[in-house]
């Protein structure tokens, strides 16, 4: 019988084995504010205002000022929150990993993710877990995708040379995400230039931008990329989203002007994000979200979330 | 007009009025790409005639609560294609035709107590209880000696309604039936 006491003993050994991991490796665990001033703007991530400012919706602004100041390669486990967000892989608070690696590309990420995913196969003794009626593994090696091929493939359109970005998100949620990560994960690369408002352009072909996603089992686990390092265009890239926030009516969202100072220290830098919750799920074979997290009515939708 | 509403108040359950007909919610999930907007997927299925599909809506979609009242009535007596019942609080007398109560009229017997959902004030369909009683008007006599387990005859119940049943179930006895599948459940009492 899988209560909630045993998937609070899973989540403790994959958190131990996390740490383990980049302790390992010589990443510094590092603890940044969970409140702050100003957030990253984004389109569809609203923050949570508290009296004193908002939630972290992400550790990213902070982690990377820590980057700009010479704290080299770095990672934490943190709460983020998110208002609005509950289904069965999502609430709107949750726990992230995020990890920054120093003079790295995107692609040193996807070693990363592979690796650690057979570290914490081995460490905890999970080679094979039934997830929502599949038989996964985490071992490697994992299929390498492009967003172009998959929704080629799966979608019957290339949203690189035609961009729509309604139906990029639909097609995205209800055609190719459904095919991938089975029986191991898989990575999603090189999304539209436009879809990541801190990633860097591919130089090699600008029509897209140096992101991948990690799914495992058709679920969204990890978002990680090269980091933009140019603060101008960093700036102009807020730009267009406060101005599409306030387009569709959003909450104003104030310009993170400390992180844009010191961007312009920051090094070449690779950076990514994984849902621990999610990871944990899937891991142990829970059908949602809610069963490897203790007390989640908390977050029922009727509240101010 | 019912209350606005938006994507994020969407849940199981809800009611919809949507190109002016009323909705019943009866699967949702939330999905969201970590970077892209929320989709809010739902199966609805239209409270008038019953037949469902999927819709997925996104952020920013704007929604309207279907105006409905659910209430106690008894039913009265059929004339035709008609049937006529007492809505208990306003003791208001209420008509519904056979097509819009479908199968239930199957179980329709004189002052039985069911829920009537009304859309704008208009009835529009009704919620029997799980299990009724009714008598059986007319059985062949069981065959003597086919003991058989789970051999079954058809029997007639005052409604009309005809129904399978174990072979010692006679004319005159009162049977219990499942309203949400119309299966016999057990004989009540023996003539």
């Amino acid at each position: 019988m899988k209560d909630s006491r045993y998937f609070a003993e899973r989540r403790r050994d994959i958190v131990l084995t996390l740490r383990r991991f980049f302790y390992e490796k010589g990443f510094l665990e590092v603890e940044t504010p969970l409140i702050i001033q100003a957030p990253a703007p984004e389109m569809h991530i609203e923050p949570v205002r508290s009296e004193i400012g908002f939630l972290i919706t992400s550790p990213e602004l902070h982690m990377k000022m820590l980057i700009a100041r010479g704290f080299g390669n770095i990672f934490q486990i943190c709460r983020v929150f998110r208002k609005g967000e509950f289904g069965r892989v999502h609430l709107p608070g949750f726990t992230i990993l995020e990890w920054y690696r120093t003079n790295a590309d995107y692609t040193d990420l996807m070693k990363d993710c592979q690796e650690l995913f057979s570290y914490i196969a081995n460490c905890i003794n999970c080679f094979k877990v039934s997830f929502r009626q599949s038989m996964l593994t985490p071992s490697e090696p994992w299929k390498i995708i492009t967003v172009e091929e998959a929704f080629v493939k799966w979608a019957g359109w290339n949203p690189i040379k035609q961009w729509n970005r309604d139906r990029f998100y639909i097609d995205l949620v209800e055609k190719v995400e459904p095919h991938l990560g089975f029986p191991q994960p898989c990575i999603l690369k090189n999304y539209p230039a436009s879809e990541s408002a801190l990633a860097r352009i591919k130089e090699s072909n600008p029509e897209v931008c140096e992101r991948f996603e990690v799914y495992w089992g058709g679920i969204e686990l990890a978002n990680g990329f090269s980091e933009l390092t140019d603060p101008v265009e960093q700036r102009r890239r807020f730009e267009d989203v406060i101005r599409w926030r306030r387009l569709h009516g959003l909450p104003k969202l104030p310009m993170p002007e400390q992180f844009l100072e010191e961007l312009e220290r920051m090094p070449k830098t690779a950076g990514i994000a994984l849902g621990v919750d999610r990871l944990v799920m899937i891991f142990s074979g829970a059908d949602c979200i809610q069963d490897v997290v203790l007390f989640s009515e908390e977050f029922l939708p009727h509240g101010n979330t | 007009m019912g209350a606005t509403l938006n994507a994020g108040d969407l849940r199981k359950g809800l009611k919809l009025e949507i190109d002016g007909e009323p909705y019943l919610i009866v699967d949702f999930e939330f999905t969201k790409p970590g970077k892209g907007q929320a989709l809010y997927k739902c199966r609805l299925k239209n409270l008038i005639t019953g037949v469902q599909f999927d819709k997925t809506y996104r952020s920013g979609d704007k929604f309207v609560e279907a105006d409905t009242d659910e209430q106690e009535v008894e039913y009265l007596y059929k004339d035709g294609n008609n049937y006529y019942f007492m809505n208990m609080t306003t003791y208001e007398q209420v008509e519904m035709r056979a097509d819009q109560l479908g199968d239930a009229t199957n179980f329709l017997t004189e002052n039985l107590k069911v829920n009537m959902l009304f859309f704008k004030d208009r009835p529009i369909g009704i919620t029997l209880p799980n299990f009724v009683e009714l008598k059986v008007i007319k059985a062949e006599p069981g065959v003597k000696g086919d003991t058989a387990s789970g051999a079954t005859k058809p029997v007639t119940l005052e409604t009309g309604y005809k129904v399978q049943v174990p072979l010692f179930v006679e004319e005159g006895d009162v049977l219990k039936i499942d309203t949400r599948t119309g299966s016999y459940v057990e004989r009540v009492s023996a003539k």
